[in-house]
């Protein structure tokens, strides 16, 4: 999950980052009443999980609260790269002297963390890497001994930080790098580090990416999930457990095994070329498909206005293909019974363990809704058609 | 031969008490694997009955090892234990772990990587959030189905669990040496090219399938490794190319980050390494049934 930068700082500040003063606001009241208390001049930042918020006229600066308000008032509902704008953030100017880089992340690739810093911060790492890569450190962080002051002093030197600031940073680095374990993140971004004025460094930006396989140990991250911004069929289905993705197609996808049903996705696409047929969403029922769990899967995939027909892809592994198609076929009658009747044929491929049994299950339920097809390219094809001629 | 598990492979359970670690003990067994018991220290001492086989359960790996000379853990111990499961096979010297768990953090995962290399990296691990690895007719340590297909000359190494058992039921008139999932996680002990690189010197092993998804770029580097390294004809597939970008796909490895990882790009690199790329599942299989007919 990627935080909104007002999350961020606020995760800095809790690990005792220093960061500017501030809060963040829904409303230029209530962006007014956070630049009063704060005071002089303040700068309005827009809340997007996009970059070049400042570019869009996300970004601006305030001499005093009536100004600041103005800025809210233009901001909040702003449109950034198809991102609306709900929530601004008010705080603290800072006199900038320097403007730096800092972060941890995951390294896939080495399957370890890598610390990136850079005394040339304030524009896209990238492009400083491509255009001046001798001013860009990265220094492999070992998992297990992780970043100690002898670890951030290393670090300091190697991107040659002034030695005006380095034990500033030193310090900065070792409570990131705690932040960064304890919070589970997978990036932590600083940009700009900055000194001011007065020669504090100071975290001006805050990117941070937590690891949703670590939310039962993270209680509090449930708290960062914006649930006004998600999409309300992802919502409804994060609350059943279901693992659901939507796409802009029309054939209905619902498969089991992660893998299987990004396949799926494809070869619906395939099939569809020349039909304007295209997959409507991602959904793995995992494992078990009791009746429960397939009319929950059927609910959350119909409830897609797009889709005009459902592709129910199953390779029985472990799961045995007699309970999924009785889990279909129960399912229908079950979201009958509720008044929720399907109209939407169903087009059913079953392999793997129990095939045989599964398809005589759904020939003998002679459901015409149910289409049996038992290659996954015919099933494919034959969904794509459905949802073309479908009204 | 087959790759890293042999019939002459002696397996314990991490886990093996719990409800799926008991499941699939009962499977395991039944494909004909060596499962010579399992691990908890609060039920240390006690045995379990599967189904008229009694297994013991020791109180540590190194005990288990110990007593038995086990070659390879299968984990199954919930997410919040699976690192110091991890740890405890690692520090025994356990020759092969199978970390099956889905759902593992992965700073956690990256500890126990990084506490494996410490210690010499005497363990292969395979997973997490992976189905195991199988040599049919031999022995099965994991999740997958055994009875998909029997012994052959295909090696088979995936990303994901079910396109694993797609691909081996497609194949299942050839027949694989080994299949090894090795999981859809970011940090995953074995990778592409481990595999690649054992199928390549397993004499059991003809022709290589290989399954990738987005996200990372394990895929690409394992082209790289194929250009210099692989002499078997190797067979590609890839999941996810009408995957959107910042969406994570089920696995948690499975990301499409900017302009990184797409399923386009590694499809292009592993062309470029003479890899012949399946549009499907079922296309795929029937690159791999050609190249297998005329060997």
């Amino acid at each position: 999950m990627d935080l909104y930068e007002y999350q961020g700082r606020a995760l800095f500040a809790k690990h005792g980052l220093p960061v500017l003063g501030g809060g963040v606001a829904e409303t230029p009241e209530e962006a007014r009443a956070i630049a009063e208390e704060l005071g002089g001049r303040v700068v309005i930042k827009a809340q997007v999980k996009v970059g070049g918020r400042g570019k869009a006229g996300g970004v601006k600066l305030a001499g005093d609260a009536d100004e600041a308000t103005a800025h809210a008032t233009n901001i909040l509902g702003m449109d950034i790269k198809g991102h609306t704008v709900h929530k601004v953030m008010v705080t603290n100017t800072a006199d900038i002297a320097e403007e730096y880089y800092f972060s941890y992340l995951l390294d896939r690739a080495n399957r370890t963390f890598l610390c990136i810093a850079s005394v040339a911060g304030g524009m896209e790492i990238e492009t400083v890497a491509h255009d001046a890569p001798e001013k860009v450190a990265k220094v492999a962080i070992d998992a297990v001994k992780g970043v100690d002051e002898a670890t951030a002093r290393k670090i300091v030197q190697q991107a040659q930080f002034p030695a005006d600031v380095a034990d500033q940073v030193v310090s900065i680095a070792v409570k990131l790098w705690q932040a960064f374990v304890a919070e589970d993140a997978t990036l932590v971004e600083v940009n700009p580090l900055a000194k001011t004025a007065d020669g504090t460094v100071l975290c001006l930006d805050a990117k941070v990416t937590l690891d949703a396989n670590a939310d039962f140990r993270q209680p509090e991250h449930e708290g960062f999930e914006d649930k006004a911004a998600a999409d309300p069929l992802e919502q409804a289905a994060k609350e059943k457990n279901l693992n659901y993705v939507k796409l802009d197609g029309n054939v209905g996808i619902i498969g089991n095994g992660a893998g299987l049903v990004m396949s799926t996705l494809d070869v619906v696409a395939y099939a569809g070329e020349g039909l304007g047929s295209k997959p409507a969403n991602f959904l793995d029922i995992g494992g078990g498909a009791s009746a429960q769990v397939m009319a929950n899967g059927l609910e959350i995939v119909l409830g897609d206005p797009d889709v005009k027909s459902v592709f129910v892809n199953v390779f029985g592994g472990i799961t045995a293909c007699d309970a999924v198609a009785n889990g279909i076929v129960q399912a229908l009658q079950l979201l009958k019974d509720r008044g929720e009747e399907v109209t939407k044929p169903l087009v059913v491929r079953l392999d793997g363990n129990n095939a045989e049994e599964g398809r005589q299950i759904l020939d003998q339920a002679a459901n015409p809704l149910i289409e049996r097809v038992d290659t996954m390219d015919g099933a494919a094809r034959r969904a794509a058609e459905l949802a073309a001629s479908g009204v | 031969m087959a790759v890293w598990l042999t019939e002459s492979s002696k397996v314990i359970v991490q886990g093996m008490t719990g409800a799926e670690g008991s499941k699939h003990t009962r499977r395991m067994l039944a494909a004909g694997t060596n499962v010579v018991g399992g691990v908890n220290p609060r039920k240390a001492g006690q045995q379990v009955d599967f189904d008229g086989t009694k297994l013991p359960v020791f109180a540590s790996v190194a005990e288990a090892i110990e007593q038995t000379g086990a070659d390879t853990s299968v984990i199954f111990v919930p997410p919040a234990g699976t690192k110091s499961a991890a740890i405890e096979a690692i520090d025994a010297r356990i020759p092969l772990a199978v970390v099956i768990t889905e759902g593992v953090p992965v700073h956690d995962t990256a500890v126990f990587w990084a506490h494996a290399q410490a210690a010499g990296n005497q363990t292969r691990i395979i997973g997490p959030n992976c189905p195991g690895i199988a040599s049919p007719g031999k022995s099965n340590a994991g999740i997958i189905p055994a009875d998909i297909t029997g012994p052959g000359k295909i090696g088979l190494v995936s990303k994901s669990g079910t396109l694993t058992y797609q691909m081996m039921y497609e194949l299942r008139d050839i027949g694989f040496s080994t299949a090894i999932g090795i999981g859809g996680d970011p940090v995953i002990g074995t990778t592409h090219i481990d595999a690649l690189a054992a199928f390549e010197a397993d004499p059991e092993t003809a022709a290589i399938v290989m399954i990738g998804e987005i996200g990372g770029d394990a895929e690409e580097r394992a082209a790289e490794f194929i250009k210099a390294n692989v002499r078997k004809p190797v067979v590609g597939y890839i999941a996810g190319f009408t995957a959107p970008p910042g969406k994570t796909m089920g696995h948690a490895g499975a990301i499409i980050s900017g302009s990184a990882g797409t399923a386009d790009a590694k499809k292009v690199a592993l062309e470029a390494a003479g890899v012949a790329v399946g549009k499907t599942p079922t296309e795929t299989a029937n690159l791999m049934r050609e190249i297998v007919t005329a060997l």
